[in-house]
């Protein structure tokens, strides 16, 4: 039987819309996209039901590592600087008030505070450091001091986010030891930051959750 | 499309004059294609989409005078202790030492029948609302996990009234002897 030719078609696909989608696609990921800061302090934080996002201003961090060594960070600078004069007045520590300033975390205690700002950026490692030393059983919990020294420099301003961010491996200790420093302080009210993670199926959270999801609807 | 008009110009040549081979300017995208959807995967895979979340603690105020501190119902009150290894142990009401072997008893995070979730969830239809408090009690042992995990518990289970509560001798001896002795609940 003779079959009709069929004209050969060509196989090249015109490539240009699709070229468009990838770089357009490419260009949203770029934007979006934020590194993670490479952190000096490496943890692995535990997961909970929160579903509250962690904020990123205004806050003075506690971190753990898994050594259970804990370290202090905050962002306000004008707190900073006050601090760093706090501290220079009282204890004559000598401090570069613009490298304290500068500093993104302590990790120390007091007496080597001055040293431990003219290290360099690069060969600050959780793991190097000593870690404010909080074990009330070897020396004076130095936490305290600085929950002090926070408290006063947010005297009259508005109060910032209290976080901890703890390792999974931190032994409790060392939580306590945190905890008493803000309580002797009265920081009461603070945050722990978290990965996120679903309510369990079943559970009375995930009934409550279902309910206001329901209640939400309806509206 | 990726072309581009390349008879303009204008001015004519004229008669004899020879006409250069037109050359097409179609590119072949498909490279750049790849390219494209490489750098794609690349950057959907370096995103990080969860953002870490934060969950309330409020702390109790110390109380300076033992009379000050709030007092919990006996009937209503369970009270958990975190061990070494991820153990949880648990009793409820006051433990004394006549009934510590009958009372103490040992539980997990798991989500069996014996895990502490359950265990939880037991007592809190037992018992009144506004009788129920959970007595949270840490050992040196454990780890910070485990302490975020079991105030995750208070949430996943809606307990309203919870306690941090540093642990006592007698209970940290309890929880020391009995994971010697294999007793986890494991």
């Amino acid at each position: 039987m003779a079959r009709p030719k069929i004209p050969r078609k060509s196989t090249s696909i015109d490539m240009t819309a699709m070229c468009d989608v990838a770089f357009l696609l490419l260009s949203f990921f770029i934007l979006t996209t934020k590194f993670k800061p490479s952190e000096a302090i490496t943890v692995t934080t535990p997961s909970s039901v929160a579903s509250k996002v962690a904020p990123e201003k205004d806050i003075v961090m506690v971190t753990m590592d898994k050594d259970g060594k804990v370290f202090l960070s905050m962002d306000d600078e004008s707190a900073k600087e006050q601090i760093a004069n706090i501290l220079n007045q009282t204890k004559n520590l000598n401090l570069n008030i613009a490298a304290f300033k500068k500093a993104e975390f302590f990790g120390t205690s007091f007496s080597q505070l001055s040293s431990f700002l003219s290290i360099p950026k690069e060969d600050l490692k959780g793991d190097k450091l000593p870690g404010i030393p909080v074990d009330s059983t070897k020396g004076p919990n130095e936490l305290i001091e600085w929950m002090q020294l926070v408290h006063t420099a947010f005297e009259g301003k508005k109060q910032p986010n209290l976080l901890l961010k703890g390792d999974n491996l931190a032994k409790y200790p060392s939580f306590h030891a945190v905890i008493t420093a803000f309580k002797k302080n009265e920081f009461l009210k603070f945050q722990m930051v978290t990965n996120p993670e679903a309510a369990p199926i079943g559970s009375e959270l995930w009934k409550d959750n279902q309910k206001h999801g329901a209640d939400e609807e309806k509206k | 499309m990726a072309e581009m008009d390349t008879s303009g110009g204008g001015h004519k040549k004229g008669p004899g004059v020879k006409k250069g081979k037109k050359l097409s300017t179609r590119v072949d995208l498909t490279p750049m294609v790849d390219l494209g959807f490489l750098l794609i995967t690349f950057f959907i895979f370096t995103t990080t989409m969860s953002q870490a979340t934060a969950f309330k603690l409020f702390l109790p105020k110390d109380a300076d005078k033992p009379e000050d501190q709030n007092k919990a119902k006996e009937s209503g009150a369970l009270t958990i202790m975190l061990g070494k290894d991820n153990n949880v142990f648990y009793y409820e009401g006051i433990l004394d030492n006549s009934n510590a072997s009958s009372k103490f008893k040992s539980s997990n995070f798991g989500n069996g029948e014996s895990g502490i979730r359950n265990i939880i969830l037991q007592k809190k239809l037992r018992t009144p609302d506004n009788d129920f408090v959970v007595v949270i009690k840490p050992t040196s042992e454990c780890n910070y996990k485990n302490v975020v995990d079991i105030l995750d518990e208070m949430a996943i289970n809606v307990v309203k009234k919870y306690a941090l509560v540093d642990i006592s001798d007698v209970e940290d001896q309890l929880v020391k002897i009995t994971e010697a002795a294999g007793g986890s609940g494991k």
